[in-house]
């Protein structure tokens, strides 16, 4: 009994880490894409975009192979670890999905916002940081818990390259004919979950003093 | 010396010519309303005073400097405009408060950040916010509305809004107060509160420019109306004339439709 259960922990710290590393790196970058996409230098815009087109329109179980292989096919030097590899392709694919969040967070902001920061003398950036930024931000916060929760369940993905995430954990007693250890790995992802969804929610709670 | 002079500005949008060829002068504690249908081109002026829209040609002269000329490239850098555009405080149709502040932090935000600027921000800091704040807690309270500071925008009416966001206008001290339909978005109710603030400020001797379609405001608090039709001023003059006894024939046929469709 124990075994197994310190085996699904041992997977689910993969899941956890594999998370945290995730949003740590796509939520910046993911901000970087939402400038290129509304980038006024039309080649960049429309480079951007269908780097964001390509990345939304294919399943993440592809692009952690491609990430795994091209670069040693391609290129001649492989991945060096699998871990990496994972990493980068959900950072890079949240990131885009974020950046479709950001930018339409930022474009539902009314230009009177602006209007009224410029003719007050503020500068560009006085008005996006003091006037913009939280407004956007309170914006997002629903659409992006609701992709932070997807990204959890998502990290089991990763067992496609060979990561032993606790599903694949789970999947070797499986074979040894034990059901239910596969059937717990619910639990792990509900519980964490369960936490992300009140402090979440506690964010979203700090933001309701004013409306936008 | 007027205190306001605006020599042949005109503004296209692409092949439409908004504004065409606009001069007038303003002076000192002079209450100017521009009436006249929408389309007419009469917020596209109120925004090329403040530059949210740069003009295609003239000049703009405040207190004798010249503030914008479009055949100078340098008044068109961002750099100067801060600057220059803190002549005009402007108050628009939506209010557009800042919703993440409430109403005294509305007032005061820019203020405290045009602080940071100055020479002697260091060392007299706390004095010149305090200086900021009183004085925004003044301005709210000459608007009526002292017990409201701590309140959010969502929390306060249409008027008081509209209120707070004159007020946050007043509180850079402007040359020249400029609102655009300040009391369109508001329901019939609550227009006489904003009404009654703007008047209080033309009795006060603030130099002002009211877009309006509020006819009968227009001919008491105005020293003079412009009617503009297509882009360029029709009628200029003293309210009895432009409002009372208009001389031109589309004033005549504006003012004949606005009353026949039941307004006073």
């Amino acid at each position: 009994m124990n075994i197994y259960i310190s085996s699904l922990f041992e997977g689910f710290w993969l899941n956890i880490r594999l998370f945290v590393l995730t949003l740590a790196m796509a939520i910046p970058l993911g901000l970087v894409i939402t400038f290129g996409s509304m980038a006024k230098f039309r080649p960049l815009k429309w480079l951007v975009r269908t780097f964001v087109w390509i990345i939304r329109g294919t399943p993440l179980m592809l692009q952690l192979f491609v990430v795994l292989y091209a670069p040693g096919l391609l290129f001649g030097v492989p991945m060096k670890s699998r871990m990496t590899a994972a990493i980068v392709a959900f950072v890079v694919n949240y990131a885009a999905y974020f950046s479709e969040i950001y930018r339409g967070g930022i474009e539902s902001i009314p230009k009177g916002q602006y209007e009224a920061g410029a003719v007050l003398g503020m500068t560009r950036s006085q008005v996006f940081f003091k006037v913009i930024l939280l407004q956007v931000i309170k914006r997002i916060v629903p659409p992006m818990s609701n992709e932070i929760i997807t990204l959890t369940k998502d990290t089991a993905l990763a067992r496609v390259i060979g990561i032993a995430e606790i599903i694949m954990c789970a999947e070797r007693f499986t074979k040894q004919g034990l059901i239910w250890p596969l059937f717990s790995t619910g639990l792990f992802f509900l519980a964490f979950n369960g936490v992300l969804t009140i402090v979440l929610g506690w964010i979203e709670r700090r933001l309701d003093y004013f409306k936008v | 010396m007027p205190i306001l002079e605006v020599r042949n500005i005109s503004k296209r949008f692409g092949d439409t010519e908004v504004i065409r060829d606009i001069s007038f002068s303003l002076e000192k504690g002079e209450t100017l309303s521009i009436i006249g249908s929408s389309g007419s081109g009469k917020t596209t002026l109120l925004r090329c005073l403040n530059f949210l829209e740069t003009p295609d040609n003239g000049t703009i002269t405040v207190n004798g400097e010249v503030i914008f000329d479009a055949s100078d490239p340098a008044s068109r850098s961002e750099k100067g405009i801060r600057e220059k555009r803190l002549h005009f405080g402007m108050v628009f149709q939506s209010f557009n408060l800042f919703p993440q502040y409430t109403a005294l932090q509305n007032v005061t935000l820019a203020g405290l950040l045009l602080a940071k600027e100055r020479p002697d921000y260091r060392a007299r800091k706390n004095e010149i916010r305090e200086e900021i704040i009183n004085n925004a807690k003044a301005i709210l309270d000459s608007v009526g509305l002292s017990s409201k500071l701590d309140h959010y925008p969502h929390q306060l009416s249409g008027g008081q809004q509209q209120r707070v966001a004159i007020a946050r206008a007043l509180a850079l001290k402007p040359d020249i107060l400029c609102f655009d339909e300040p009391t369109s978005a508001l329901d019939p109710e609550l227009t006489g509160e904003v009404l009654r603030v703007i008047r209080e400020l033309a009795e006060r001797e603030t130099t002002m420019i009211i877009v309006t379609h509020e006819m009968s405001f227009a001919r008491q608090v105005s020293d003079n109306v412009m009617f503009m039709d297509d882009g360029v001023i029709v009628e200029y003059g003293p309210p009895e004339q432009v409002i009372g006894n208009p001389r031109e024939e589309r004033t005549k046929r504006f003012l004949e439709r606005y009353f026949e469709n039941g307004n006073s």
